[in-house]
């Protein structure tokens, strides 16, 4: 397993792709927080969550994410590689284990690193847009229990996604088709629950969506409002990448490379 | 995957024509089992999802006394077939044959519902407002032929800020002169009828009369309504907040009716007060030594999604076509995507040296078979969604056949468009996986933010990304003399129909000179 890890890691870092989708994923992320920030403005009547304006930027985020993770299988399918990896390390299963950890870790240092720059681009930029202590907004910060959750919990979130994407690149190989499966399911449920009038749709739609549930985890007020509790949410995401890789993982196994 | 070339004969790779390649394209995009599938999936899913959030919208109106429910009532619909808002207080009484009425317009004045919702026929109407005067809070002159929602009119009236108007049939509105009324410079309004033929005309002194416009009201009956209206529409509002309803008084003197039959009562009504629009209260009317003073709340205009009008977001029906686009955006990657991974490409480029008609006849093919597919999909999603829509209670927008036909075809454009940036788009990268990154983030996501996301990110993106082609879904015209939020989630697009068309027109265009110019200077 030792040696499997390494060679995953390997691979990962010997090649430009992943450096730039991990700077990509930063930039992306924290540009997003960027605009949003400078979009919103104070408003007495409607009530806004400081920490998911600040997060805003996860939702393309992610996307980067979905990438990194299908492009670390989908590209040694394209090359033949993949031959090479079985042939090093026959058990399947190990492989893709190896591969799940070290994107684990990968996504885990640069989620880190794009949520902490967008809570630190909301922390100065939401109280000159009138979200003051004043209006009785709190400032976004990493010192308060409920926020922490929120911003670690966003990572874990990312870092999730990757694993998702893992194990549907296992399953269907092919790069765009897997980028074209993570995104739709992922971005389907909340336009959907955009849509739809009836509340009692509208929460099943939020329990249910990898992306609407994952994303109660960001959430910081108004927590009795969410149709999912944050953590329960990340439960929901968590079984769908693990749904994934199970039948990535399966699939992994039956087939010929 | 694999795909089998049309075009194996050597003479003709030098002279091939372009419906050889056309063929061998199709050839390759039919003879790929999990292509077909893509096209097929794309179809479903488009249907499913719009079923789906079909299924999600329900609306009832309940009645607390009799513990019963049922479905929204259905909108009013105008003489030109549109949906209206036709609430407002009338002060009437019958005017037989030709004649004229003339009003002057001394003050207006409002206030607006400082409640966080709209308040509703009925319930504590004055708890709680401030003075405000709505741009469009009307009180004017009105001839009509019965009282009945979305009957034929013709009116002329001083407005908030947007000075004499005459407006007739719900859509029609022309301006007369500008100002506020205020003391100092009140309007003279007339109104005058030659059978069909309603001219309406404004004067500063009563004297000096000009003609602002004429109405043509077909079949109207020897004898109409006619008399002093106010109005007051819905302020703000959008999809997620049913706006402030507004109040407007308007007082009026030197009331004259040439057939002189002045002495005759004035009745007032309270035109369809009811659910069809969110008014602040009924209104009423009384008569002072100076003259008449007239207050109303609701509108005389079209409808419009967001603005006090209760009918069924408007693009419900066609929600699944986010679904199809990724899908095509898949299949469109791939068509070129799979030829670099496997070096077909060398071959189609030996079999075709020449590189842009290749590109050409690949963007003909995906564009034509998403199409073909799309079209059904979105007639069926479009009857589907209409149907279980209604069977849950929800009131639909009444939509011309032109419009309807636009939508759905528009709907199968916006598809197979989005196919051929992908085409464009993988062309230029030479990674699939690459160019369904970028059409999800180009198309799928800035509608998601503009629905999601409050403030004008997604508005913004809606403007310049190929994502402003989602207007051809539009199905509700904006109004200029109708001041709503005409925003995304209401189903309004920053651009109108035409103008968002032309923006994804750029990107396809843009996107494949690109992809040509770097297809010629580099290796396959």
């Amino acid at each position: 397993m030792r040696r499997a890890l390494h060679a995953e890691w390997t691979k990962l870092r010997t090649v430009a792709g992943p450096w730039w989708l991990a700077a990509a994923l930063v930039v992306t992320t924290v540009g997003v927080a960027a605009i949003t920030a400078a979009a919103v403005h104070y408003q007495a009547q409607s009530q806004q969550d400081v920490m998911r304006l600040a997060l805003t930027g996860v939702d393309l985020g992610q996307a980067v994410i979905a990438g990194l993770a299908v492009q670390m299988v989908s590209t040694e399918y394209a090359t033949g590689m993949i031959r090479t990896t079985l042939a090093a390390t026959p058990h399947r299963l190990t492989m893709l284990t190896a591969k799940a950890l070290v994107l684990a870790a990968a996504a885990l240092v640069a989620g880190a690193a794009a949520v902490g720059g967008s809570v630190i681009v909301a922390r100065l930029m939401l109280p000159g847009r009138g979200f003051t202590v004043g209006h009785g907004y709190l400032l976004v910060t990493l010192g308060n229990a409920t926020m922490l959750r929120a911003a670690a919990g966003t990572v874990i979130y990312l870092v999730l996604v990757g694993l998702l994407s893992l194990g549907i690149a296992a399953a269907v190989r092919d790069a765009a088709a897997a980028t074209g499966i993570v995104l739709g399911l992922l971005y389907l449920s909340p336009l959907l629950a955009a849509v739809v009038s009836d509340a009692n749709w509208h929460r099943h739609i939020d329990q249910i969506g990898p992306m609407t549930a994952g994303q109660a985890i960001e959430a910081t007020t108004n927590l009795s409002s969410l149709a999912i509790s944050p953590w329960a949410g990340l439960g929901v995401l968590a079984a769908w990448a693990a749904g994934a890789l199970l039948i990535g993982g399966g699939l992994l196994r039956l087939r010929d490379a | 995957v694999s795909a089998t070339v049309a075009v194996d004969s050597p003479q003709l790779s030098a002279k091939a024509g372009f419906p050889q390649l056309l063929h061998a394209e199709w050839t390759k995009l039919r003879t790929v089992r999990s292509w077909l599938a893509t096209l097929v999936i794309a179809a479903l899913v488009m249907v499913g999802f719009s079923w789906l959030a079909a299924n999600g919208s329900h609306e009832s109106v309940c009645d607390g006394g009799t513990n019963t429910c049922h479905g929204a009532p259905p909108l009013a619909v105008g003489p030109g077939g549109e949906a209206v808002a036709d609430t407002y207080y009338f002060v009437h009484q019958q005017l037989t044959g030709d004649g004229s009425i003339t009003a002057r317009v001394v003050s207006l004045t409002g206030v607006v519902s400082t409640a966080g919702n709209a308040v509703r026929v009925g319930t504590n109407p004055f708890d709680l407002h401030k003075p405000y005067l709505a741009p469009w809070a009307k009180a004017g002159l009105l001839l009509t032929p019965k009282l009945t929602q979305g009957s034929a009119y013709a009116a002329v009236m001083a407005t908030g800020s947007h000075g004499v108007r005459m407006q007739s049939n719900y859509t029609s509105d022309t301006a007369g002169a500008g100002g506020a009324v205020t003391a100092a410079s009140p309007h003279w309004l007339r109104l005058t009828r030659a059978g069909d033929t309603i001219t309406g005309a404004d004067s500063t002194d009563g004297v000096s009369w000009t003609t602002i416009t004429t109405a043509h009201l077909a079949n109207l009956p020897p004898t109409v309504q006619v008399g002093m209206f106010v109005a007051s529409p819905v302020s703000g509002g959008g999809v997620n907040s049913p706006g402030k309803s507004t109040y407007a008084t308007g007082r009026f003197d030197h009331v004259e009716l040439s057939t002189g039959n002045a002495g005759t009562p004035w009745t007032g009504a309270a035109v369809n007060q009811g659910p069809g629009y969110n008014t602040m209260a009924p209104g009423g009317y009384h008569q002072t030594a100076a003259g008449y003073t007239v207050s109303g709340s609701g509108d005389i205009a079209p409808a419009v999604n967001g603005a006090g009008s209760d009918g069924a977001p408007a693009q419900l029906g066609l929600i699944g076509a986010f679904a199809a686009m990724i899908a095509v955006a898949v299949l469109g990657a791939l068509f070129i995507g799979a030829e670099y991974r496997r070096g077909l490409i060398r071959t189609t480029f030996t079999a075709s040296p020449h590189r842009g008609r290749v590109l050409a006849a690949k963007s003909i093919v995906i564009a034509g078979a998403t199409f073909v597919v799309a079209l059904p999909a979105a007639l069926v999603s479009t009857v589907v969604s209409r149907h279980v829509l209604t069977r849950n209670g929800n009131a639909l927008y009444p939509l011309s056949g032109a419009t309807e036909t636009r939508v759905i075809v528009g709907t199968a454009l916006l598809v197979a468009l989005t196919a051929v940036i992908a085409l464009a788009v993988a062309t230029i990268t030479r990674r699939g996986s690459s160019a369904v990154v970028v059409i999800i983030a180009t198309t799928v996501l800035p509608l998601f933010l503009a629905l999601t996301v409050p403030g004008s990110v997604g508005t913004w993106l809606l403007r310049l990304t190929p994502a402003a082609g989602f207007s051809l879904q539009q199905q509700l015209p904006r109004y200029a003399q109708v001041a709503a939020p005409y925003t995304p989630s209401d189903g309004y697009y920053p651009f109108g129909v035409w103008g968002g068309f032309a923006v994804l027109c750029f990107w396809v265009v843009v996107a494949l000179l690109a992809a040509r110019w770097l297809l010629q200077r580099r290796d396959a």
